[in-house]
């Protein structure tokens, strides 16, 4: 049946309201999309890292969390869900649990590119059936908005400010999709909120019903810490993929597959300015830092343009 | 009845878990406990067991796999040493936390820094506090016995804590000794099927390890303090059914040649034997010595200890750890605060020895008994943070 986001958004929430998310906080929004694309019928357990998604949507004794919910710890995400699918296929196999159950774990870049990676790799190299989603919002928001090595660039963080002798974060973001890509698991992509959510909704369907280990990531503005007004959720990650800073695509057992290519890819301009964790890159004499943004961006493209044919 | 056998304490171990047959086992090597992983995982491979077991990147994953399994309803468990132990230490809160019962076999070793592969205690005294029951063993027997009844004092619907089991890296985990073992039907009724109370995959919607908030944390930790104080007396049925089962009798600690002694050594796992011989060589003499071994550090038996102590003139407590807190080691601590107040109680001494595989000797003990003797002699306990064995002191 083709995507309809309308039938899809009838289907029941397994992420309800009432959590603690900021306003227009793009972790809720990737949660309830990824669930949404689990059939009907089938249950999940999802681990959530420590992190803003985890102290805001289960705060003892409410849950926002309509299936299973398990959270141990930072960085160990991959580790704890990897016991619980191991528990799983063990009563399934004894007969002991009749349903059928989708294992799940989300993770903030912190917990994901950062502290959490070695947990995450292992979890990939072992196989588990499961899906690690990274929501992406390139900072740890939940202590304050510090540097990870997702941070794009010259953003403005608190653990790399703009100063007279520094201009925000000086190193350029981890590639942590290739990371991953590079374990040979069979299904591993990239997105985010497009306007009918059609590309994370297909993207997470074959995550969830690829055996074996599958990623996403899934960039998840924070309006907080980008310094945005929250109601431009939509726009921020239009321009995140039609600039190409963040592009969209899969690598299904090793075959990479670009899912949208801009008609006209735009200039990174559009996409910093919208920001103001990026203002400092627009005064008189910043010249230089959009160049080297602009040259980053176009060079990884180029790559990905080259590995997608 | 029973097998009887030739193990080394590792294999003792390795083999209680294949009786046992947990649902998941995730672990990680490091000496000296890695021999266990090794004999378990032939287990599995040769179908010996129906335990799914994941060989995890490190025993931090180890110790989260575990609480994953756990949480999913299943009969867990791991095996570390040292800085393993060291490792997993934020998750030992978590699954004590989570209430999770999952048995940790513990085979003591030295912690770094410097590096040091051989025994002491300073990696599980460093748990001490982390909402685990501790059992330590004396020998293979001990450890092998201690372990088959652990799952029944974690799973105990009133305490659902995780249960670490204790015994000396090298010395009893590679020595082969004579043992006793269970037959596999014994061990499987005696364990008993487990039927968690919850689970992430019962088909209800669970959540496990929320964010704890203020008006209900405390009350929490609460919860999980009364479990450990209410966990001595199920530990105590569970010993007494054990010993009906196999004639081998514990309790929190054993009592040796204490009824009428005057000093009385205090220690745990192996350096116990070495403590009852250098006690039988002096009591052959005529004089009047003893030594109390504690199986059961936590929950730690306080009124028991008190009172068994209580007729004695001197005792000195023997730590193979070091709490560097300037005032003696964790099990003098916890032994002095259990005789405070109490009248006529005895001099109380520490001692820190063996650290790191330091040949722990018969006349070590007979030193320390002797230095007992001088101080109900001079009525003059003198130091009481003293160190053993070490050269130059």
């Amino acid at each position: 049946m083709a995507y309809n986001l309308k039938n899809e958004c009838s289907k029941p929430e397994r992420f309800v309201g009432g959590h603690r998310l900021c306003a227009g906080c793009g972790a809720g929004v990737a949660v309830r999309g990824v669930l949404r694309a689990l059939d009907e019928g089938d249950l999940s357990v999802s681990c959530v890292a420590t992190c803003c998604l985890e102290v805001s949507s289960c705060l003892y004794p409410y849950t926002s969390w309509q299936d299973g919910f398990v959270h141990s710890a930072f960085e160990n995400a991959a580790a704890t869900i990897s016991g619980v699918e191991t528990c799983y296929n063990k009563q399934k196999k004894d007969g002991k649990v009749k349903e059928n159950y989708k294992f799940l774990a989300f993770g903030g870049d912190g917990g994901t590119y950062d502290i959490g990676l070695q947990s995450l790799s292992g979890a990939l190299e072992r196989g588990h059936d499961m899906v690690y989603v990274c929501y992406d919002n390139e900072a740890y928001m939940n202590t304050g908005l510090q540097r990870s090595s997702s941070t794009p660039k010259f953003a403005e963080v608190t653990t790399a400010p703009v100063g007279t002798e520094m201009h925000g974060k000086a190193q350029n973001k981890k590639d942590l999709t290739g990371i991953v890509v590079a374990h040979g698991v069979p299904y591993v992509a990239q997105t985010t909120f497009t306007a009918n959510f059609k590309d994370m909704h297909e993207k997470a369907h074959k995550a969830i019903y690829t055996k074996g280990p599958a990623f996403l990531n899934v960039l998840a503005p924070c309006p907080r810490g980008w310094r945005y007004p929250p109601e431009d959720l939509m726009t921020i990650c239009k321009l995140a993929v039609d600039t190409c800073v963040w592009p969209l695509y899969e690598v299904v057992d090793g075959e990479w597959k670009l899912t949208y290519e801009p008609k006209k890819k735009l200039p990174v301009e559009e996409y910093l300015s919208k920001q103001g964790r990026f203002r400092h890159m627009f005064a008189k004499g910043a010249e230089w830092m959009i160049e080297d943004a602009q040259k980053f961006v176009d060079k990884k493209w180029e790559t990905l343009l080259k590995k997608c044919n | 009845m029973g097998i009887r056998e030739r193990l080394s304490g590792n294999e003792a171990v390795a083999t209680a878990m294949r009786q046992i047959n947990p649902d998941v086992v995730a672990a990680y090597p490091i000496t000296p406990s890695t021999e266990v992983v090794h004999y378990f995982s032939q287990y599995v491979a040769d179908g010996k067991v129906d335990t799914e077991f994941v060989a995890v990147e490190s025993e931090h994953s180890a110790m989260s796999a575990c609480i994953g399994a756990s949480a999913a309803g299943g009969r867990t468990a791991t095996v570390t040493s040292a800085c393993g132990l060291a490792l997993m230490w934020e998750l030992l809160y978590v699954a004590s936390g989570a209430r999770l019962p999952i048995t940790l076999a513990v085979v003591n070793r030295a912690l770094s820094g410097p590096i040091n592969i051989n025994n002491d205690h300073s990696d599980s005294m460093g748990a001490r506090d982390s909402g685990w029951i501790q059992l330590y063993s004396e020998n293979n027997q001990e450890a092998y016995d201690n372990y088959i009844m652990s799952n029944r004092i974690a799973e105990h619907k009133d305490i659902l804590l995780p249960v670490m089991v204790c015994q000396d890296g090298f010395i009893t985990s590679h020595a082969i000794e004579n043992i006793e073992l269970l037959e596999d039907d014994k061990v499987k009724k005696f364990v008993g099927p487990y039927n968690p109370g919850f689970s992430l995959i019962s088909g209800k919607p669970t959540s496990v390890g929320p964010y704890d908030t203020v008006p209900f944390y405390f009350e929490h930790q609460y919860q999980r303090a009364r479990a450990m104080v209410d966990s001595k007396k199920v530990i105590l049925d569970v010993f007494k059914e054990f010993g009906q089962l196999t004639g081998r009798n514990y309790g929190l600690f054993e009592e040796y040649r204490m009824e009428d002694a005057e000093r009385a050594i205090i220690v745990l796992n192996s350096s116990a034997g070495t403590a009852k011989f250098a006690c039988d060589t002096l009591r052959a003499k005529g004089e009047k010595v003893g030594v109390l071994k504690l199986r059961v550090f936590r929950p730690f038996p306080m009124e028991e200890i008190a009172k068994a102590v209580s007729h004695l003139k001197a005792v000195a407590v023997m730590d193979k750890c070091d709490s560097f807190s300037a005032i003696g080691g964790p099990v003098f601590g916890d032994v002095r605060n259990s005789c405070y107040g109490m009248s006529n109680g005895p001099q109380i001494i520490n001692y820190i020895y063996g650290l790191g595989g330091r040949d722990v000797r018969v006349e070590d003990f007979t030193f320390v008994y002797e230095n007992l003797d001088e101080i109900i002699k001079t009525g003059k306990t003198g130091e009481i943070y003293r160190h053993v064995g070490v050269r130059g002191v």
